[in-house]
């Protein structure tokens, strides 16, 4: 090559011999080509960078912290029409609504807090507001208010979007899902002190304070099915429970438990599956001693409610089920918000973040599986009477005691994910405890995706591990044979056949793993220990028996020809295992191997298992290893056995002392990358384990890979979100381990090449 | 002695050994078992009546072939639970594929060998394979035309058989009306629409236009219309006739021909006939559009999908390769870049395929693609033309995979040719350029040729990568059609590879699916094994052609 390189002499030489146009010409097009050809070579780097960064670039946003920023800021609309009770903002943040301590809603401009429209609740005559809640789920946006007269009112406000001259325009309206009529709670008509409610289609609660007692009012809608017209079943209960100093009461959306939250901290969890008959299953102080709560919030999904107290604490409290099966709020983490006493918590309605305000005005927002402070910034200072985070959770409005809203900006892509999440354990809503967890979407909306890698982890690390197990005693004794025993005529057959073997798409060998070997071994599996055991031993039988087999037959078949010797001795030693496999099971096990393992060991046994893909995967990588390693054995220069043989060595002993040690860096780059392709191979473990993402070391239990992970779950993911860029991230894990293993190798052989031909 | 014997390290030779012999076993193993398995399927087996008589249960016929025998040992059948008497050492089971789902509900059923009172083999057993509901397994009593019997008893067997050519005949008729004349149609009013909306897009929809449009548009229609009634005459003419036959339970069934593929009676073929029967079969295998979600029928569209994809592959991968190899061999000085070079080459090889499916989705498919939408195809948005996984996509992630095959194997090439070669070139005045042209590469290009073998091999078995960018279980159309541009490079495509994955495993039906799949893979098989061979041959021929150059 360097031979060439010097042409430039020539190409001088011509240019001055002739001259004409049509030299220059070639000398252009030599030139051109030149240019092409390096920056074609330079263009396989360019590929190997790019999908590189390409992935990191996907995966970057992940970590990206969120921002939220002020936009505007103004006087609280129509201030004369009360005290704001709760605020609320529409899907694009245009409309916003006030609710006030007088029965008012006004709705007015998000950016410029300009009026748009106000409407007063219809409030019976005579009838003073006595109580007011926002109802669940909080998604619907209802309210009810409770009434000096026993009644309560439930409304909802409500933004129809349409698009006169293409253009958006959002219009405002108060609807009363129970009609317009009040709810009587009441007959002897007490003033209701405290009241909540849950707003269904089917079925709608109403639970409220009064006269000292927690009064339940279950209303189960009936739709006939001939009319449109429907009955409301009603019905009425009183909880045992001494309510005088209940401040907040909430129902979650199931309509099955009941919080009812007291002056001193105590937190008290109602069960009202059973509506004529609620029952308190667990009463406790959720609070440190000397702390009061401030705010109480339930977590989308009303699986886990969060408490604000006066230290700056929000924690998190889910309902766990004990060993018992019976359930009880538990502490499963808890933020440091802030100094101050945290005001106000708001929930996202789609994810499982929360936003708070503490007593100072300060803005945080926080993503409660991944324990992330996303947002914190510190507010105008004066202390927060309202707040409302927007659906999409793009936006914020904080109203503070100096009359004021701030429209807050709010740009918070992916906070479900942190290292920590990734890769530790975590504690999820309604899990007895922390642990790895990958599921990552469910039907419904306000689940808690489950983003850890570390069980796909090690599903790869598990089925590479047996994969490996299986394919480097085969293929680097095979290659140890091949290379340096067996003779010219039989490795030039061999060596091929053993490389077609890599050339099987894995499709193939994924499918004859699922649906031929995994219902083969399920009932054979103690004729593949039998396997194990007898193979062997019936080879090294047989060499001992061979070198006392008469000199003629010896002669006739010349050295280097045992491996083809060895082929029916190994068939019939295995037939021999797996046909009496089935007697000695019955007889040893009484009955088959799994189900001892099962009653014996406790050992489940999954068809679709690691012990299937290790010897599937094994399958596909021997010709890897295989073949690098024969390369590697075969290039270690003849002098140096030669040698070892003169001085008397057996040829085991130059192989084992001479060859093996030269050849060793090459052997190892033959594992390396044997062991990328394992833990890179997705169709075997694909279609040959059951693809369940469990933890469990067990040879009998399934695995998910990383790379079956990526294949399962990439076509429905959507794209941008967090579920695609977590999916981008395990390919860029994935990546990294195989650059890892590939370039340590490749510069391992780079080393043995310079070596070798320095010998 | 026997220490000794150890001690010279002849065991762990023959251990060795064992090892290559395993490792020997095993290839041939599985082609041989993927062979077995997928030859077998097309070959008529024998349709077998049994009278069966479980414990206290009133005797009754099955009829079907037997596919399968399982021999438990008594003891694991009481453990799972079977009555076994105390002089019964094994349980055998037979697993018969009785057919007729639409009555039963199942296609396979395992029956007890010691429950079977009598087996026959009747030479009147039918097997009518249909387009729905799997095959039906019975006796032919009559054929109908019009509701009423034309032929029974002894005749109706060629009546039948000519009036199932007939049927098939009209059959083909219609789907050539549908699929080629309709689907025509349909897509120039697909195109017209697009038209319309890029026009309104640009501002130039104006009545002139408008009016040309809605020309042609009736013109269209009035074709479809046309067709539209020629359908309904041939749909009408199809379904006239049936066929009456009754089951193993004694019922009768209507079967309209429409619904009917093929008919025959295996208990009463030769093996001539039967020669007959495989090779139609397989013709069907390899030529026809699959049925039933993918169970029954043939597989050509993901033939043809492979192999457009491995085409379109091919063009983008060798000039890439040959170059990249030409670079590293010819022009770089081998230092510090090619090491880097090489390196990058290895990572491309050892890269997981599932992480270029990645990679192409969302380099190639979500911003080339979507990028190419905004910019030339304005019109259709937001159904995206190009920003969908597709037949181009794949072929360039795949190009990208097997990359490293054709670097390698052409640097192979590129290694071996002498380089008195190149320097005689040289010598007489010739330019690198011309040197490479004229002598170096046309002697490397059997080398080029294995590495483009071996690429196509490694593209046409990879799935994974495959399921991100492009490939469906069911195309509805080629990405070949007689539809301006002709070539559909943005259209999503099925793979052979990819067939056997979803036939096999997410299929409703996958005991019914097996010996189609086990078929797929066979072909598969072949066609990998074959350029692999191929690879090697040429490979082979290269180094000698060089030993004697250069000797």
């Amino acid at each position: 090559m360097s031979e060439i390189n010097t042409h430039s002499k020539y190409s001088s030489a011509i240019n001055q011999s002739s001259g004409g146009a049509h030299e220059r010409w070639r000398l252009i097009k030599d030139a051109i080509a030149r240019y092409g050809v390096i920056a074609g070579g330079l263009g396989v780097i360019v590929a190997v960078v790019m999908i590189f960064f390409y992935l990191l670039y996907v995966v970057f946003p992940l970590f990206l912290s969120a921002t939220a920023e002020p936009v505007s800021h103004y006087d609280v609309p129509e201030q004369a029409l009360g005290k704001t009770l709760l605020l609320g903002v529409e899907e694009q943040n245009e409309v916003a609504a006030r609710f006030t301590d007088v029965g008012q809603v006004i709705f007015f401009q998000v950016p410029t807090g300009k009026t748009i429209l106000t409407e007063a609740i219809k409030i019976p005559q005579g009838a003073q507001i006595t109580s007011f809640a926002q109802g669940s789920p909080n998604n619907e946006g209802a309210v009810i208010y409770g009434l000096s007269d026993g009644k309560a009112v439930i409304a909802k406000h409500q933004y129809k979007i349409t698009y006169p001259n293409n253009v958006r325009l959002i219009t405002p309206s108060i609807a009363y899902p129970m009609g317009e009529a009040p709810l009587v709670i009441d007959p002897a008509g007490a003033a209701i002190e405290k009241i909540a409610v849950k707003i269904g289609d089917k079925a709608s609660t109403v639970v409220a304070k009064f006269g000292g007692k927690i009064h339940l009012s279950h209303f189960e809608k009936e739709t006939s099915l001939f009319s449109d017209e429907a009955t409301i079943t009603r019905t009425d209960s009183v909880l045992e429970y001494s309510a005088v100093d209940v401040t907040e009461i909430l129902i979650d959306k199931d309509e099955a438990n009941l919080y009812l939250l007291d002056k001193a901290g105590r937190l008290g969890l109602v069960d009202i599956g059973n509506k004529t008959k609620p029952a308190l299953i667990q009463e406790q102080i959720v609070v440190e001693a000397g702390q009061k709560v401030t705010s109480l919030a339930f977590l989308n999904g009303d699986l886990s409610l969060l408490i604000g107290d006066t230290s700056g604490l929000v924690s998190q409290w889910s309902k766990v089920r004990d060993k018992l099966n019976r359930y009880a709020m538990q502490k499963i983490r808890v933020f440091k918000v802030s100094d101050k006493a945290v005001d106000m918590i708001n929930t996202e309605q789609r994810r499982k973040g929360f936003m708070t305000v503490d007593a100072d005005g300060t803005l945080g927002i926080y993503h409660s599986t991944s324990e992330r402070e996303m947002v914190k910034e510190a507010g105008a200072g004066s202390h927060p009477t309202a707040a409302a985070i927007s659906p999409r959770a793009n936006a914020a409005l904080i109203q503070s005691d100096d009359g004021k809203i701030s429209f807050w900006k709010v740009d918070n892509e992916h906070p479900e994910v942190s290292l920590r999440s990734l890769w530790q354990e975590v504690w999820y809503e309604s899990y007895p405890k922390p642990d790895y967890i990958w599921q990552s979407s469910s039907a419904n909306s306000d689940f808690e995706p489950k983003y850890s890698l570390t069980p796909l982890v090690f599903g790869t690390l598990k089925a590479a591990f047996y994969a490996m197990l299986v394919a480097m005693p085969l293929a680097l004794m095979g290659a140890i044979y091949t290379a340096y025993f067996m003779t010219p005529k039989m490795r030039q057959y061999v060596k091929p056949s053993i490389e077609l073997m890599g050339a099987l798409p894995t499709v193939i060998l994924g499918f004859l793993a699922g649906l031929w070997l995994a219902p083969f071994i399920e009932e054979h599996l103690a004729g593949l220990f039998a396997l194990l055991m007898f193979v062997p031993l019936a080879v090294i039988l047989f060499a001992y028996v061979w070198q006392y087999l008469p000199k003629s037959v010896l002669e006739n078949i010349a050295e280097g020809w045992e491996a083809a010797v060895l082929i029916p001795v190994i068939l019939l030693s295995g037939w021999f295992a797996l046909s009496v496999s089935v007697p000695l099971e019955s007889l040893l096990f009484h009955g088959t191997l799994r189900d001892w393992f099962k009653t014996e060991l406790g050992i489940g046994y999954d068809q679709r298992n690691a012990l299937v893909v290790g010897i599937a995967m094994g399958f596909a990588v021997i010709p890897t290893i295989f073949s690098i390693a024969e390369d590697a054995i075969f290039s270690v220069p003849k002098h140096l056995t030669v040698g070892s043989l003169a001085l008397g060595a057996t040829p085991w002993q130059t192989m084992i002392k001479v060859v093996l040690l030269t050849a060793s860096p090459g052997i190892f780059s033959a594992v390396m990358i044997g062991l990328g392709r394992a833990v890179g191979e997705t169709m075997i473990v694909l279609m040959a384990t059951g693809n369940t993402p469990v933890m469990d070391i067990s040879v009998f239990q399934g695995l998910r890979t990383l790379a079956a992970n990526i294949a399962v779950e990439m076509p429905e993911s959507e794209v941008d979100s967090t579920h695609y860029r977590v999916l981008f991230l395990a390919a860029l894990v994935l990546f990294m381990f195989t650059f890892v293993f590939n370039t340590l190798a490749e510069i391992i052989r780079q080393r043995l090449r310079e070596k070798y031909s320095s010998l | 002695m026997i220490r000794l014997w150890f001690k010279s390290g002849s065991p762990w030779i023959w251990l060795n050994a064992a090892a290559v012999s395993t490792s020997l076993i095993m290839v041939v193993g599985v082609l041989s078992l993927v062979t077995v398995r997928g030859v077998g399927h097309f070959w008529p087996s024998q349709v077998t009546q049994f009278s069966y008589q479980e414990d206290g249960k009133a005797l009754r016929t099955i009829i079907g072939e037997k596919v399968d025998t399982s021999i438990t040992p008594a003891a694991m059948a009481k453990s799972t639970g079977f009555k076994m008497a105390d002089d019964e050492d094994t349980l055998v089971q037979y697993l018969i594929k009785s057919g007729n789902r639409d009555l039963t509900g199942a296609d396979f059923q395992w029956i007890q060998a010691r429950n079977v009172k009598e087996q026959s083999d009747p030479v009147d057993m039918m097997v009518v394979e249909r387009r729905e509901w799997g095959n039906f397994y019975g006796k032919l009593i009559e054929v109908k035309e019009g509701g009423k019997p034309i032929a029974s008893g002894v005749q109706a067997w060629p009546v039948l058989q000519t009036k199932i050519d007939e049927a098939l005949t009209v059959f083909k008729e219609i789907s050539h009306l549908e699929k080629k004349e309709i689907g025509a149609i349909n897509y120039s009013l697909e195109r017209l629409r697009l038209k319309e909306r890029k026009l309104e897009l640009e501002n130039k929809l104006d009545d002139a236009a408008k009016k040309d449009l809605a020309a042609e548009k009736a013109g269209y229609e009035a074709e479809y219309k046309q067709y539209q009634t020629q359908l309904a005459g041939l749909y009408q003419k199809v379904r006239l006739t049936s066929l009456v036959a009754s089951t193993e339970s004694g019922e009768t069934l209507e079967i309209p021909l429409s619904k009917v593929v093929r008919a025959f009676q295996p208990n009463a073929m030769g093996i001539f006939d039967k020669i007959i029967h495989y090779a139609t079969k397989v013709i069907e295998f390899l030529a026809d559009d699959p049925r039933e979600a993918n169970t029954e029928g043939g597989i050509f569209p993901a033939i043809f999908g492979t192999v457009m994809m491995v085409m379109m592959m091919s063009v983008i991968v060798t000039p890439f390769g040959v170059i990249a190899a030409v670079y590293l061999r010819e022009y770089a000085k081998q230092g510090f870049t090619t090491r880097l070079i090489r390196i990058a080459v290895n990572n491309l090889a050892g890269v997981p395929s599932v992480v270029y499916g990645v990679f192409g989705l969302g380099f190639f498919v979500y911003i080339l693609g979507g990028n190419i939408d905004q910019l030339f195809f304005p019109e259709s948005l937001p159904a995206p033309v190009y920003g969908t996984p597709g037949l181009l996509w794949a072929s360039i992630t795949l190009a990208l995979l097997t990359l490293p095959v054709v670097i390698v194997s052409t640097e192979e090439g590129l290694a071996r040719i002498p380089s008195s070669i190149r320097e005689g070139s040289l010598a007489l005045g010739a330019t690198k350029l011309e040197t490479l042209w004229l002598t170096v590469l046309p002697m490397a290009s059997p080398a080029m040729m294995t590495g483009l073998i071996l690429a196509v091999a490694r593209a046409a078995g990879e799935v994974a990568p495959l399921m991100l960018v492009g490939v469906v279980k069911l195309a509805p159309t080629l990405p070949l059609d007689g539809n301006f541009p002709f070539l559909h490079l943005d259209r999503k495509f099925m793979h052979l590879g990819f067939h056997i994955y979803d036939v096999g495993f997410q299929s409703p039906n996958v005991e019914a699916a097996r010996p189609l799949v086990y078929a797929t893979a066979l072909l598969l098989v072949l066609v990998i094994v074959g350029l692999n061979l191929a690879a090697i041959v040429i490979r082979n021929n290269l180094r000698e052609k060089y030993r004697a150059l250069e000797g």
